[in-house]
């Protein structure tokens, strides 16, 4: 395969995994919903999200893998550059990864109640940050890029960032989009506790309104987000690798790729329709994988608008032509075709998964399956 | 510059935290899934209740320590962006695939099959329950695997060539990076240690049981397994350790002369068994290396060439250069430091050269700078170097690290083949108290001994990040000192609560 047909490739498989995230951000979602949750259903609900944070968690550190191979420069840039927007990721999700396991042991030294704000802690800013940082995508960073630093003593440093490393863009319009993939969490959330847990009717109901409130205040703030992007300006590439400031270029990338308006509509559609029905349908219980197919389809369209027609997915808001694009920021043919070979596995690992979450989830849990097993967070 | 300087210090120390906490819970759980698939595999073998309750006790120990594992390894992946941000672009092409395959082939495979272990006793077949923990033990370790290749990578660096248009190193033969001679001993050394440190881990709790007359039959039969565990780990430890050191030797001479402490090398090098550094020595002078030493004859040239009578050079050998002529008739030489550094700084001139004849479309000098680039490659990374002693790792830490590994090693060898004598032969004696405290205060020795030998090969391989190519000094990320102190505050004290919360729970 030619060198551009790879990059699209890896941007493609980039894409899904950006929107798997998402959507698996449910148990962020209903972890910001424990300290709002009534004392009978709580363990019910931790347990519930305890049997699926690692797939969160591995498809995070799965997808910043994939961008390390495939995409080092924007590895280089972003990492390096929004030090303390990654950082403040990075600790909500280390704190997550042992909160499940410790909050109710024997011995627990801090108390249970410290491990639920520190999942409330990981609920809140894992998904927010995550947002902001997927927001930079489109409303940029304050960086320079300087390839020939590397032989520069005493400053060798190619990406050079303003002082605030990331902490501008906490206060910026990526802000929007992190409050968005917030409340589409824990919609989503909602929808899965209907789903995974059986706590009779009460229970059911209130998370019934809850989709319904959540899902109002997402689709308010997906709102605001969309008109943002379409009336935001973005940098595209030329032919000779300089970039140009086109305004209005997401609106334009969108009718330009035809199938992403499509998709955009089908995934837009699932969402507000598995909230629909899942607030007022009594005994609906699919509204997580509509809902979670239609997030997939919706985030992906939103990856293709950043990386594809020679948009700029990281601009340099101080040196346009510093900004990164799938051509100028990739792996070589070679690692890309060879990570490519290894990508004909990705069927295999989804169906094993796939089969393993429907032979656990055949039944939803109950009280009475926490009282009779031996490992229960 | 200094503050550079101070930003590389903050970001190594970062790292070593992380790596080293990382460290504490990575072995436990390579080793402790192998043991509790053993005994899950006992259990469905037997159809013993008691096996089941036994393997259901090892598991949520293996829980606890796999959360920690894994809340700590996080940072170490990403923190190759955030605070090595040049080195992520410079060799990103390569180190960045075996990343993403780890994640793709064993964090996956351990996500979900760890779930089937922990909750699917009831959901799942006895078979399929059995298979989905040696998945997990089977992930556990290609997770290892991968991490390690990408590791040996960095100690040596082959499959790739130099891109000057991009500034940066590609991949160019993906299975010389996958079976790099470095990566598969160090693989092996590295998970058979895991097997070890479980090993150690069950029979120290399982003496703890004994000492409290606690679960006495469940905690004899844990020790028997351990021990055959910790036996044959101990052994092929011994072995890829051996050739961890022919490659140290091969790969990274200077890694292998700070571990011994050797500054003047000579044909039928001894070892130093046992020894005290001479601390005022530095490299060049006339004091003498070491104050008091017990040296073994011939033992570094058998451990590093598997030849009695070859030549093993010392620190101040590789700082001026060598050539010796063997008694087999070999010639063994190597160039000086300084040589390598003006060869490094002519590839760096030829690199800038290029960037101007390729602003200035100037093919032709292009070419030219590229066959500079291309005939002084080798030694790119010593032109950053100052001077030939900056190419010399912390010799004391190295050296005793070194020791302190081998010394706990041989300890654990003689403690599994007695347990193994003494639960065969003589059974009584595990009721014994002075086992039980044996046992017990075996469980810190071998974690020291874990990361003496993780210091050794990351602290012995200093400056470099990426072996001659680059020094630590030019993989930062553009972050102030303050910043990465910071941070490196906050992990401290989020690993640190962890570990006392771990250990509080494992009590």
């Amino acid at each position: 395969m030619e060198l551009y047909h790879l990059q699209a490739y890896w941007w493609l498989l980039i894409s899904v995994l950006g929107a798997v995230l998402v959507f698996l951000l449910f148990v962020q979602g209903g972890q910001s919903m424990l300290c709002t949750t009534h004392k009978d259903y709580k363990d019910l609900l931790v347990n519930s999200l305890g049997r699926k944070w690692e797939f969160t968690f591995t498809t995070l550190v799965v997808f910043g893998g994939a961008f390390f191979a495939s995409f080092p420069l924007f590895y280089s840039t972003s990492f390096g550059g929004a030090y303390w927007l990654w950082m403040l990721i990075l600790v909500s999700f280390v704190v997550q990864a042992f909160s499940y396991e410790f909050r109710r042991k024997r011995g627990n030294l801090y108390g249970t109640g410290t491990y639920d704000f520190l999942l409330l802690f990981n609920g809140l800013f894992g998904c927010v940050m995550l947002g902001v940082a997927v927001g930079m995508f489109f409303f940029g960073g304050e960086f320079i890029i300087t390839k020939a630093n590397l032989l520069t003593p005493g400053n060798p440093v190619i990406s050079q960032w303003a002082p605030t490393h990331g902490l501008e863009a906490m206060i910026g319009p990526g802000l929007v989009l992190g409050a968005t993939v917030f409340f589409l969490a824990r919609t989503l959330a909602c929808m899965y506790f209907i789903n995974n847990i059986d706590a009779g009717n009460g229970f059911a109901k209130s998370m019934r309104i809850k989709t319904l409130f959540n899902g109002v205040v997402f689709a308010l703030f997906f709102i605001a987000f969309a008109i943002m992007l379409f009336l935001h300006s973005g940098y595209q590439q030329q032919p000779d690798g300089t970039f140009v400031e086109v305004p209005y270029l997401y609106w334009h990338n969108l009718w330009d790729m035809w199938w992403t308006v499509i998709m955009l509509l089908v995934g837009v559609v699932l969402v507000l329709g598995a909230i629909g029905l899942t607030a007022f349908k009594d005994g609906y219980r699919g509204g997580i994988w509509a809902a979670g197919f239609g997030t997939v389809a919706v985030v992906m369209v939103l990856f293709f608008l950043a990386g594809y027609n020679g948009t700029a997915y990281l601009p340099s808001n101080l040196d346009p032509n510093s900004s990164l694009s799938i051509s100028n920021s990739s792996s070589s043919q070679f690692t890309l075709t060879v990570m490519s070979w290894v990508s004909i596995l990705v069927p295999f690992v989804l169906g094993y998964i796939w089969y393993v979450w429907s032979k656990m989830n055949n039944k939803p849990l109950t009280e009475k399956e926490l009282e009779s097993d031996s490992h229960v967070y | 510059m200094n503050d550079l300087m101070s930003v590389v210090d903050w970001s190594r120390a970062q790292f070593a935290l992380t790596a080293m906490y990382h460290w504490l819970f990575v072995p436990l759980t390579i080793g402790l899934s192998l043991i509790v698939a053993i005994l899950e595999s006992i259990y469905v073998k037997t159809g013993e209740q008691r096996w089941k309750g036994i393997t259901k006790f090892w598991m949520t120990l293996f829980g606890i320590n796999f959360a920690c594992g894994v809340a700590t390894g996080i940072i170490l992946e990403f923190e190759f962006g955030t605070n090595w941000s040049n080195y992520s672009w410079f060799v990103g092409d390569i180190f960045g695939a075996p990343l993403a395959i780890e994640g793709l082939l064993a964090f996956f495979m351990e996500a979900t099959f760890v779930a089937v272990m922990f909750f699917g006793w009831k959901k799942v077949s006895k078979g399929f329950h059995l298979l989905s923990t040696w998945l997990v033990a089977l992930g556990v370790s290609l997770s290892a695997l991968w991490i390690l290749i990408a590791n040996a990578w960095m100690q040596n660096p082959v499959g790739m060539e130099f891109d000057p248009a991009q500034m940066r190193n590609v991949m160019d033969n993906f299975w010389q990076v996958a079976f790099n001679s470095v990566a598969m001993n160090k693989f092996f050394h590295a998970v058979t240690s895991g097997w070890v440190l479980a090993a150690v881990f069950v029979v120290g709790v399982s003496c703890w049981l004994l000492f409290r007359k606690s679960n006495v039959d469940a905690a004899k039969s844990s020790m028997r397994v351990a021990s055959w565990v910790g036996i044959i780990g101990i052994l092929l430890v011994m072995w890829t350790g051996d050739g961890s050191a022919v490659e140290v030797a091969r790969v990274q001479p200077m890694k292998l002369a700070a571990m011994e402490g050797l500054y003047r090398g000579e044909c039928g090098q001894g070892l130093v068994g046992l020894g005290v550094l001479n601390p005022s020595k530095q490299p060049g002078d006339s004091n003498d290396a070491m104050v008091i030493s017990l040296e073994i004859p011939y033992g570094l040239s058998i451990l590093a060439n598997h030849d009695p009578k070859s030549f093993v050079p010392g620190i101040e050998d590789l700082i001026d250069g060598y050539e010796v002529e063997q008694e087999n008739g070999k010639t063994v030489k190597d160039i000086s430091i300084a040589d390598k550094i003006a060869i490094g700084k002519k590839a760096q001139e030829a690199l800038k050269r290029y960037g101007e004849a390729r602003e200035a479309n100037d093919s032709a000098a292009m070419n030219l700078a590229q066959q500079q680039i291309k005939e002084n490659y080798k030694y790119f990374g010593y032109g950053y170097l100052q001077s030939p002693v900056e190419a010399v790792p912390n010799v004391p830490l190295t050296f005793y690290s070194f020791r302190v590994m081998v010394i706990c090693g041989g300890y654990l060898f003689l403690l599994f083949l007695v347990l193994l004598f003494i639960s065969y032969s003589r059974p009584a004696v595990m009721e014994k108290a002075w086992l039980h405290w044996a046992g017990i205060i075996s469980i810190p020795i071998v974690w020291i001994c874990s990361q003496a030998g993780w210091i050794v090969a990351e602290v012995g391989r200093q400056p470099w990040v990426i072996q001659d190519v680059m020094p630590r000094g030019v993989a930062i990320s553009d972050i102030g000192a303050g910043g990465v102190q910071a941070t490196f505050i906050v992990f401290a004290a989020i690993f640190t609560l962890l570990l006392i919360a771990e250990i509080s729970i494992m009590l």
